[in-house]
């Protein structure tokens, strides 16, 4: 068992917390422009929105290494940002491009990024899969971790107890993260779980239940995650208590399963990226001044990207059969009919 | 590593080998050539594998390269897929393919697809393998054949070796193959020895995937198959041969990619097509060489419409009986070619 623990102070430098609001406000204002192009139609088929839990991607990106890995479900443009994809990749993969991160060919659910690997489309399957990138760590000696995030709607597949039983026997150095925004879908979290301990679900994992609302605590929690994985203790679990002010889908208005007086009370009294201004401003780490500035900053960045994402063109039809292996020679592909002939290409 | 020492032909030692050993051998050459390589599922390790294929490995290799898993298909073969993204070259067993459906998501989902949904950057690297379709006696839970399945989906490539020479080298091939390769062993011929050649002994013996093999050439009909069906094959044409008919028995290795080229070929040859297959026969392996025969050259050859000999399209029953008949026997093989020669 772990010792109580209690983040009672840390330390935030200037510019740690410029860059952390830097990071928040970029996510936040990348989601509410996504929303505007898929409103528009100009972004179609899925797309599940970040805005309200950027303090979780935030915080875990400040507590972890570059060189650490990364894997989430589909809630995932703004750990896609956090791992390194530009504003403007992020959006002409939704807006289906050739110049968007997958080129097209992934979409919304399915960006990866050098120690990222997605965007994940079946609720569940990204636990198991960040298990084995931590054992591949391991195996490999190279001090690394592994990340693997899920919602309180999948915190029920069975794939993640069998996971737990793996991670633990061989002590695979992952952190397990279930981002608990109280809803799964349209189903509330008291409807779902019989138990809505999320941190305690890892049963045998020890696990920690943060407030994913505070960059802060998430990152501190996240540093303590990393450290005890990292020392060979093998895995540990972290509940972030968080919310999302979309509904789980742009098809989803989030309102028939919660009251809009719900969501209006956590964006003003719990809303992330206030939560880290106000700090900032109350103890004179920045100006209110500096904020808005940086906040036109990114307004034109994402701005800029949503002009590269709605002008460039879509992916030739050439691309139609192209990795679908890798190193591979070109095998025949057919095609919609007898006579359409395709060859494959493979990456390499 | 067994074998029987053969008998000497003109100064020539002739190797037997049973599939077991060859996909033992396989394993052993790959793992010591390349530490990524690492082999996972049920009793692979400390039990020597429950049909003692990796026999021998976790005693040199260790727990770090040889790892028992709990009964859990679905979270290791998760386990194994993300140990393929982040590096590493997993060979991923499953007891028999028939479990295999509880982690069928983690194939398909999270293996065959990722090259192509991630434009390229993200490959997989993994074997998943396994004992698959009928055995003796193991009723209707354990019998299935999982070819047609895995063969339905692009991104992954699906083998199925018949002798020890394709085992040990399609095996080798998989394992060094940067995609997810579903590699489909049988039961009934883990314990059948072959004769093994100079070249396939050799540490560098490695098959081409997608290439069928002609095992016997012939004029008067072609036989494709797959895995034990082959050895059936060859048997219905050795009694055929005495009869005047000579079969052409292609043995296909790979289900997909499949060796199109080799079938129409040979067709376009025969003028007579039969797939024999232990699988069932709606939407199956015989329905698919149909359907391409169809499309392509070969069809303005054929003489006769292509038969499937196939297994009974009923679960697997028990008592030995019924379970002989729910599977192509030799004299199946005959009697559908008789009837697609018309004699």
């Amino acid at each position: 068992t772990l010792d109580i623990f209690f983040l009672n102070s840390c330390i935030l430098t200037r510019d740690q917390g410029l860059s952390y609001y830097r990071c928040m406000q970029t996510i936040r204002r990348m989601e509410l422009k996504a929303d505007q192009l898929y409103k528009q139609k100009i972004i179609r088929g899925f797309c599940h929105l970040y805005d309200g839990q950027e303090a979780c991607a935030a915080g875990i990106e400040a507590g972890i290494e570059r060189t650490d890995h990364v894997i989430t479900a589909y809630r995932a443009h703004a750990f896609t940002y956090t791992r390194g994809v530009s504003v403007r990749e992020i959006l002409a993969e939704l807006t289906g491009r050739q110049g968007g991160v997958a080129k097209g060919k992934g979409g919304s659910m399915h960006m990866y990024a050098p120690h990222f690997y997605g965007g994940n489309g079946i609720v569940g399957a990204q636990v198991p899969l960040g298990a084995g990138i931590a054992l591949a760590c391991q195996y490999q000696g190279n001090g690394q971790i592994c990340v693997a995030l899920y919602g309180d709607g999948a915190a029920n597949q069975g794939q993640l107890f069998e996971t737990y039983n793996m991670a633990a026997l061989w002590k695979l150095p992952c952190v397990f993260v279930c981002e608990n925004n109280r809803y799964g879908m349209g189903t509330s979290v008291e409807r779902a779980a019989a138990s809505t301990d999320y941190y305690k679900r890892g049963d045998f994992i020890p696990g920690l239940r943060v407030d994913g609302m505070d960059v802060l605590c998430v990152r501190e929690a996240t540093k303590f995650a990393a450290d005890h994985c990292r020392s060979g203790k093998g895995p540990i679990l972290m509940e972030l208590q968080t919310y999302r002010y979309h509904g789980h889908s742009m098809s989803d208005p989030g309102v028939s399963y919660r009251t809009r007086e719900e969501v209006q009370e956590v964006r003003s009294k719990n809303d992330p990226i206030s939560l880290l201004k106000e700090r900032m401003l109350s103890n004179n780490m920045a100006s209110a001044e500096e904020l808005k500035e940086i906040d036109g900053e990114i307004r034109k960045e994402v701005d800029d990207a949503a002009q590269f994402a709605t002008s460039d063109p879509e992916p030739p039809l050439d691309d139609l059969c192209k990795y679908i292996y890798h190193n591979s020679p070109p095998v025949q592909v057919r095609g919609t009919n007898p006579w359409a002939k395709l060859q494959s290409v493979s990456s390499s | 590593m067994s074998f029987l020492r053969g008998s000497f032909i003109d100064a020539l030692v002739v190797l037997q080998m049973m599939v077991r050993d060859a996909l033992n051998q396989a394993m052993d050459e790959e793992l010591e050539r390349d530490e990524r390589v690492f082999l996972l599922g049920e009793e692979v390790a400390q039990y020597d594998g429950a049909y003692k294929v990796s026999r021998g490995l976790w005693k040199k290799y260790g727990d770090q390269r040889i790892i028992d898993t709990p009964i859990s298909e679905m979270g290791f073969t998760g386990i194994a897929v993300g140990a393929a993204f982040a590096g590493l070259r997993p060979i991923c067993e499953f007891m028999t393919f028939n479990f295999s459906m509880q982690a069928i998501d983690q194939v398909i989902n999270s293996a065959a697809k990722t090259c192509y949904m991630s434009a390229g950057f993200q490959a997989v690297p993994i074997v998943f393998r396994g004992p698959n379709g009928s055995s003796a006696g193991v009723a209707a839970q354990h019998s299935q054949c999982f070819a047609a399945w895995y063969a339905h989906c692009p991104g992954l490539k699906v083998v199925s070796p018949w002798n020890s020479e394709d085992a040990k080298g399609l095996l080798k091939a998989a394992i060094r193959d940067d995609n997810p390769v579903v590699f489909m062993e049988n039961e009934l011929m883990y314990g059948v020895p072959f004769e093994m050649s100079e070249e396939a002994l050799s540490k560098d013996f490695v098959l081409p995937i997608g290439k069928a093999k002609i095992e016997r050439p012939g004029n008067h009909v072609t036989l494709v198959s797959h895995s034990r069906c082959v050895g059936h094959c060859l048997d219905a044409a050795a009694v055929l041969a005495k009869e005047g008919i000579e079969c052409e028995v292609i043995n296909l290795r790979s289900i997909r990619p499949m060796d199109t080229d080799a079938i129409e070929a040979s067709v376009m040859k025969t003028n007579h097509l039969v797939t024999v297959e232990g699988g069932w026969p709606q939407f199956g392996v015989g329905a698919e060489i149909c359907a391409k025969i169809m499309e392509g050259p070969a069809f303005n050859y054929l003489d006769a419409p292509v038969t499937r000999v196939t297994g009974v399209d009923i679960p697997m029953p028990y008592a030995k009986i019924l379970e002989d008949n729910s599977v192509p026997q030799i004299k199946d093989i005959i009697f559908s070619i008789k009837k697609t020669l018309n004699v």
